[in-house]
């Protein structure tokens, strides 16, 4: 998504209170037409809450929402232009599929026949052609979920709202539900927020990825961007794995950790600034030695093997106490004849090497 | 450029006034409406009632001199402790006698458990004045088993207690079994790999997971009976208790202030039952929402037919008083001719409203139960699925659970106080089937209230949302959604309230005039007029019509499970 495009909800300094407590604070956001977001973050820090601001159901304490060029902020979800699956799905127990889907279109008073078209027509859209006239109660989790997605499209809104949709279903229909939402929302052309805590949902679906913690943004990026240069270290060890051992800037774009001095990066940090050295397990390197840069001497203190490949833990002078994680891959492992105990060079390559400040305490 | 700066960091700072929908205006306007109703019919009444127990006759201020002057009343103060000794002793023996049943329906296999469910009703269907015109026929001057009572006096205390154990068994016994049957069974499994006896595990599993039940249970058996008139009134001879005080005080001696004394005293300890009773509650519902394993009793013969002869024995207790007062009315002249006739039923040649007052009763019944539901439910609905006005809908539920803490004689003496003012605008009202419908509404508004409340938790709290995304007004989706899938829920509440205020007394007793009076109040005055076989005659026509609408009930409940069931289960 480029950063042109035009920009069609606009979140600034989004601020809710419960009573003392600050569930969002400060919260500024642009998501621009036709994109996919994913707000990502762990149980409470606040991604319900946005979610059910913008929809107007819990209306913020301070701050504005624009919504394509519209500001929304004070009005009740009645008067604003969204579609919203819940994760219970609320969908109505007592009436057949059709009439579910049907709902917000007979409210408009639209001819039967026209509602019974557009009704067959989401039906289709959602692979659901022949259950119309079931029950919710008689349809399986994955097909429930679908049908509330329809009953959410129903009324072609702008804007399409998803908390945790997938999390009430098993892991093989989520993983396939992924894929069928992200085609129908590329199809539609819908702007979309989908809510999650869940990161291989957040990565594989979405255009942006909005992370929170503790009712702040902490990044906002694409999956690449989130998951190759995590802003802060909340987001780096939230999404996929990460070793973090702490050091010290010894000279610009050079620290120490423990008794070794690694090359990286240091913008943004002074000599002699204590700082915490982040590298994911997968980035770490065993081979192509050729360049020369950052190898230093391990152990394997434990090898777990994984399936398609191989989890290392590393110990040795270099870290210094601190266990440090590689991934090596089967084929790897093989050919070098890496076992516990084996004591071979590794690389940490510069350019996946991330700082952060000291953490606390 | 620095000004419109600051006033935009003004404007971010400024808190939101979210704009009132038309659906939050309408929702506001109802719950106003009802509130207003609530306010109107339940605490103003309350107000003036409390104030005239601080006035002289005249309407001055006069302090507390009118409760100085009944406690130095030994008659009157004595009353206080009567009703306090029959309420204690009666909960004792009814909780004993109501846990033993209950276990033996939840926890053992006796065989016939249907029948004894059923027999546990029956007192539920009449009056409470009925229980003590039984006693009578078995135990009174010409009882058929007079000697048994040893020379005691059924007038009195005894027939009190006896007459009051009888009507309150159901009430014990719902809360009991519900009590016992969220008991987990994963307990007993624990305490069964642990060897441990089965009276250890009575004593340590048992009685602990029903113990809430068993408090609340007690709470609310003694407010039931402390505050009840039926009984005492037919059996209690001269033995005084305080809700026979304040209808001798207001309807036999016209001494208004002195009742709204003895209401206030009757009034204190109704309140201390019903604030424990709602913190046990409390804590009991915290005890439910853990993923209890349901218990499934195993035979054990002897536990199985001693149970059995315990259920046997309560069982025939209620079925010879319900049967006894059904004997008297059938009979011409008890004791002399004992030939069946349907003389009783010819109430048209008694006093206490004939005919007239059965149909009256139907009528007031019909309507407590149609306004009832409405109001109610809708007001249960906007309290628990309105959006914002939070402070508004929490100000209502608490004023919707007061009038379980309001015994029944107060309410209609306070209705008398407030509605009787002449500068009362709704003055009107005074002497109407409305105030009948409204006081009877109002004393069984709490218990409806919360089983609206229950049902209408089990629903998603997302379906307003979803509807108003839709752009659909809420009053659209309580109609289509709510009203259907609580529909059992509604058809238990209409049920309620149809069932009490069939036979309900105590508030009504106040409030009837010569072209309403009821079936229940007829039986009390046929009663008083010496007419005791017209009176059973009448208590039971007011059985046979709870009896049929409970049946209708049940068919119809089931008729709508198997309808729905497409829908409802999985
Ligand atoms: N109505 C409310 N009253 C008080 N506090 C609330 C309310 N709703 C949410 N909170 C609090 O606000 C915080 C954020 O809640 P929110 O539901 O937005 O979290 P979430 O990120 O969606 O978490 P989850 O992944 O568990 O759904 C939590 O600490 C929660 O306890
Ligand atoms: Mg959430």
């Amino acid at each position: 998504m480029d950063s042109a495009a035009k920009s069609y909800l606009k979140i600034e300094n989004l601020v809710k209170k419960f009573g003392d407590f600050t569930a969002l604070r400060d919260i500024s956001l642009d998501v621009h037409e036709g994109e996919f977001v994913c707000f990502l973050g762990p149980s409470g820090c606040g991604k319900t809450t946005l979610l059910r601001a913008i929809a107007g159901l819990d209306i913020q304490t301070h701050g504005r929402i624009e919504q394509d060029g519209k500001d929304i902020s004070t009005l009740p979800p009645a008067e604003r232009d969204f579609g919203i699956v819940f994760q219970s799905y609320a969908l109505f127990p007592n009436l057949s599929v059709e009439r579910n889907i049907a709902y917000g279109l007979e409210n408009r008073k639209l001819p039967r026949l026209e509602i019974e078209t557009r009704v067959g027509e989401l039906l289709d859209l959602v692979s659901l052609r022949d259950q119309g006239k079931k029950y919710p109660a008689q349809l399986s989790g994955g097909q429930q979920q679908r049908v509330a997605l329809a009953r959410a499209m129903a009324t072609s809104p702008g804007l399409l709202l998803l908390d945790e949709p997938l999390s009430a279903l098993d892991a093989r229909v989520r993983v396939h539900l992924r894929g069928e939402i992200k085609d129908l929302q590329r199809r539609l052309g819908v702007t979309t927020i989908m809510v999650t805590h869940d990161q291989e949902e957040a990565l594989t679906m979405a255009d942006r990825i909005v992370v929170m913690n503790h009712g702040v943004i902490d990044q906002v990026g694409t999956p690449q961007e989130i998951y190759g240069a995590p802003a802060t270290s909340f987001v780096a060890d939230f999404i996929g794995s990460m070793n973090f051992i702490p050091g010290l800037v010894a000279e610009k774009n050079r620290v120490k950790v423990g008794g070794f001095a690694l090359d990286c990066d240091t913008r943004g940090f002074s000599d002699g600034d204590a700082i915490t050295v982040a590298i994911r397990p997968e980035d770490i390197n065993a081979q192509d030695m050729e360049h020369d840069d950052n190898v230093v001497d391990a152990e394997i203190v434990h090898l777990q093997f994984l399936g398609s490949f191989y989890r290392a833990e590393l110990g040795g002078t270099a870290f210094s106490g601190h266990e440090v994680e590689a991934n090596f891959s089967v084929n790897l492992v093989r050919r070098k004849n890496i076992d516990i105990g084996s004591k071979l060079p590794i690389r940490l390559p510069s350019r996946h090497i991330q700082l952060y400040p000291p953490f606390e305490g | 450029m620095a000004d419109t700066i600051q006033a935009a960091q003004a404007a971010q700072r400024a808190v939101v006034r979210p704009k009132i929908s038309r659906d939050d205006w309408i929702m506001r306007s109802i719950m106003v409406v009802i509130g207003v109703f609530l306010l109107v019919a339940v605490l103003l009444p309350l107000y003036t009632m409390m104030s005239k127990s601080v006035e002289d006759k005249g309407g001055g201020f006069i302090g507390l001199a009118n409760f100085s002057e009944y406690f130095s009343t030994p008659a009157l103060f004595n009353s206080a402790f009567n009703s306090l000794s029959i309420s204690i002793t009666t909960t004792i023996i009814i909780l004993i006698v109501t846990f033993i049943y209950a276990y033996a329906l939840t926890r053992t296999c006796m065989p016939f458990k249907w029948f004894f469910k059923v027999v546990a009703v029956v007192p539920l269907l009449t009056p409470s004045l009925l229980g003590g015109i039984s006693l009578i026929y078995w135990f009174g001057n010409q009882g058929v088993l007079k000697e048994l009572l040893l020379g005691e006096k059924i007038y009195g205390p005894i027939g009190i207690t006896m007459g009051s154990a009888y009507w309150v068994f159901p009430h014990a016994l719902m809360i009991v079994i519900t009590a016992l049957s969220i008991t987990d069974a994963r307990l007993y499994e624990a305490s069964d790999s642990l060897r441990a006896s089965k009276l250890k595990t009575f004593f340590t599993v048992t009685i602990p997971g029903c113990k809430y039940g068993l408090i609340s249970a007690g709470f609310v058996v003694f407010t039931l009976i402390f505050t009840d008139f039926g009984v005492p009134k037919v059996v209690g001879g001269n033995y005084n208790m305080l809700a026979t005080d304040i209808y001798k005080q207001v309807i036999g001696q016209q001494n208004f202030q002195m009742g709204a004394v003895v209401s206030v005293v009757l009034l204190v300890p109704a309140v201390i039952a019903f604030s424990v009773d709602r913190i046990v509650q409390r804590k009991q519902i915290a005890l439910l929402s853990a993923r209890a394993v349901p218990y499934t009793p195993k035979p054990s013969r002897g536990r199985d037919l001693s149970m059995l002869a315990f259920c046997s024995v309560i069982a025939i207790i209620i079925i010879a008083m319900i049967g006894m007062a059904q004997y008297a009315a059938l009979v011409t002249f008890w004791p002399y001719n004992l030939e069946f006739s349907l003389a009783n039923y010819d109430f048209d040649v008694m006093d206490g409203g004939g005919w007239e007052a059965f149909w009256n009763s139907i009528e007031m019944a019909l309507y407590t139960a149609l306004f009832g539901t409405i109001i109610v439910f809708s007001g249960a609905y906007l309290m628990e699925k309105g959006r914002g006005f939070t402070t508004g809908r929490s100000i209502l539920h608490m004023v919707a659970i007061t009038p379980l803490a309001v015994p029944g004689m107060v309410l209609g003496l306070a209705y008398i106080f407030f509605f009787n003012h002449p500068d009362n605008p709704l003055h009107f009202i005074y002497g109407t089937m409305t105030i009948l419908v409204v006081a009877t509404i109002v004393h069984f508004y709490t218990v409806s209230h919360l089983t609206a409340v229950t049902a209408l938790k089990q629903m998603d709290p997302e379906f307003e949302s979803v509807s108003a995304s839709l752009k659909t007004p809420f009053y659209k989706t309580f109609a289509r959604v709510t009203v259907p899938v609580c529909l059992p829920a509604v058809f238990d509440i209409s049920i309620y309230l149809f069932l009490n205020a069939m036979t309900t007394v105590s508030a009504v007793v106040f409030l009837y005039a010569s072209d309403t009076t009821l079936a229940s109040v007829a039986v009390l005055n046929m009663d008083d007029a010496g007419d005791v076989a017209p009176a059973a005659a009448m208590a039971m026509m007011i059985a046979y019509t709870c009896a049929a609408m409970r049946i209708a009930h049940v068919v119809l409940t089931r008729g709508i499970a198997r309808k729905t069931q497409a829908w409802r289960h999985q």
